[in-house]
């Protein structure tokens, strides 16, 4: 326990010293927020876009998936792989530090700076666009729980297969970006055609995205979407556990 | 009696078909410093790896510290340290942060803030390791393998980046890590750190231990060959190859380079004397673990 501490918290120090994940979880979602809103922020609720709320209410919750996902395909495989890569895994291993409270850790450090970006995205869209107030905060902080953890579990997989650092990031970005335009977080998914609905399903963001949106703009709890996270992180857990190597 | 912290068994290790270690059986004494010396690729790193449970051997019985490091890593890596070769640290931990890192994965972790100031580190406190150079990194490491108290530490290439005084200070230190009872296994490819430091060598070479004894031992039983050298204008000196322990005379000018065993340099002094000549630079040269190298492997330190 003292470990896994100790080691969320160095890693915690060493994720904020790192410009391109601050950039990535961030900025970027942050840019976005303020771009999108002041195109979009100010038109009144349309019936045929936006799942027929105010354009700042349905981006709110789609955003911060989107640093869910900026946590769990860019940051934390690139960070795992370039761990394995200069021997930081080995020397863990050789201090007799256990595989749980390694990847106990990475869980760990998501999920204090997915809290402290959505803060952040919250307050800046209440303060800035005058968004609705989670209609369930119940819901809502159980399908944040949720998809936490499946992109930490994802990001967990990601570092434990992709052999190096350079092929980790590069394969984050195209991932980031792919989930970007196509799960309802760039273009709403009114406009998109239907390959590109069908492209975007496949990627666990857009799921992410409603199981956030639901609960936020009072069209209840989402089961379909609650199982397909959950089953994406419980997969990709079962995985990277198996997959894992320490060199 | 003296206890054997290490014993190994004809360990064998390959990868695919090169055989890193073909067959190394040694023992290690408690509160020694044991020395693995050889070329790169002789299989030293590759033991030490197997002993602390890093690698699966393919073969032969290894006991650390009377575990077996393949069934009970755990319980071994708490009480052994190491400083791994080519593991480097992220680069943007500070010194600081990393003693205090490996300080809290052990139970009985020593001061970090002494080590820090023993190995000289105490004004790169706050330095991130990407900044330190290959010294101040290699020293960290160190620190690092020593920060959990361990009864037995391992040293892989600990100088190598180091400069001559920081080397000297290193083996200081390590004496010191031995005086209060640690036992040290240093693999290393410097002759002179070997001789200094160790209390017992084994040479390694393509995978098996070629010899095996104190570094003084190994110069007897390899090297016993003694150069005893000094300068004369003297026109003849075929009278020298005939004086005890003589094996052979060689001369260039006025230098005189006489070869031979044990005690020769008392019998040449005496000749010399004798023949009314006093040269004032008389000396002789002992073999060093240089030449034991070259006699039991048949070639110099391939690097």
């Amino acid at each position: 326990m003292r470990t896994l501490l100790k080691l969320t918290w160095v890693e915690l120090k060493l994720f904020a010293r790192e410009p391109i994940t601050v950039i990535f979880t961030l900025a970027l979602p942050l840019m976005f927020l303020f771009v999108m809103g002041e195109v979009f922020g100010r038109n009144p609720a349309d019936p045929d876009v936006f799942r027929g709320v105010g354009a700042m209410d349905y981006y709110t919750p789609a955003y911060i998936g989107l640093v869910l996902a900026a946590i769990g395909v860019i940051a934390l495989p690139a960070h795992l792989a370039s761990y394995r890569e200069r021997g930081m895994l080995r020397r863990l291993r050789a201090s007799s530090v256990l595989v749980w409270s390694v990847l106990g850790s990475q869980v760990l450090v998501t999920f204090v700076i997915a809290v402290l970006c959505t803060a952040l995205l919250f307050f800046a869209a209440m303060l800035a666009y005058d968004v609705q107030v989670p209609r369930s905060a119940i819901l809502l902080v159980a399908a944040f729980v949720l998809s936490t953890l499946s992109f930490a579990a994802l990001g967990v997989l990601l570092g434990a297969v992709l052999p190096t650092a350079r092929a980790a990031q590069g394969v984050g970005i195209l991932l980031f970006f792919a989930m970007l335009f196509l799960s309802g977080t760039a273009p709403p998914r009114e406009v998109m055609t239907q390959t590109m609905q069908w492209v975007g399903e496949a990627m666990p963001l857009w799921h992410v995205v409603t199981l956030l949106q639901d609960p936020w703009l009072g069209f209840g709890w989402n089961t379909v979407e609650f199982l397909v996270v959950a089953g994406v992180m419980v997969a990709a857990g079962a995985i990277s556990v198996r997959a894992f190597r320490w060199e | 009696m003296m206890k054997h912290v290490i014993e190994v068994e004809r360990l064998r290790k390959t990868y695919g078909s090169t055989v890193a270690v073909d067959d190394v059986s040694l023992e290690v004494i408690g509160g020694e410093v044991f020395g693995l010396l050889g070329p790169n690729g002789a299989g030293k790193t590759t033991t030490v790896e197997c002993l602390q449970g890093l690698r699966r051997p393919n073969g032969g019985r290894v006991r650390v510290l009377g575990l077996d490091p393949g069934s009970q890593a755990r319980a071994l890596r708490r009480r052994i340290g190491s400083q791994l070769q080519q593991s480097a640290l992220p680069d943007r931990i500070r010194v600081w942060e990393a003693l205090d890192l490996f300080a809290s994965f052990s139970a009985n972790a020593s001061d970090w803030r002494t080590l820090m100031e023993q190995w000289g580190l105490a004004e790169k406190r706050t330095a991130p390791f990407s900044s330190l150079s290959g010294g101040q990194r290699q020293r960290l490491f160190v620190a690092l393998a020593l920060v959990n108290s361990p009864e037995l530490v391992f040293l892989d290439e600990m100088t190598t980046g180091l400069d001559p005084a920081a080397r000297r200070v290193a083996w200081d230190l390590v004496r010191a890590v031995r005086d209060r009872g640690t036992t040290v296994v240093l693999v290393t490819h410097f002759m002179d750190e070997a001789e200094q430091l160790c209390d017992r060598v084994a040479i390694m070479d393509r995978g098996r231990v070629v010899a095996l004894n104190t570094p003084q031992g190994l110069i007897t039983a390899y090297a016993n060959q003694v150069r005893v050298v000094f300068s004369t204008e003297h026109a003849d000196l075929s009278w020298l190859k005939e004086t005890p322990h003589v094996r052979g005379v060689t001369r260039h000018g006025p230098r005189v380079e006489v070869e031979g065993s044990g005690p020769v340099l008392a019998t040449v002094a005496a000749a010399l004397v004798n023949h009314g000549i006093t040269p004032s630079d008389l000396r002789v040269e002992q073999p060093t673990l240089e030449d034991v190298f070259l006699t039991v492997t048949g070639h110099g330190l391939r690097v």
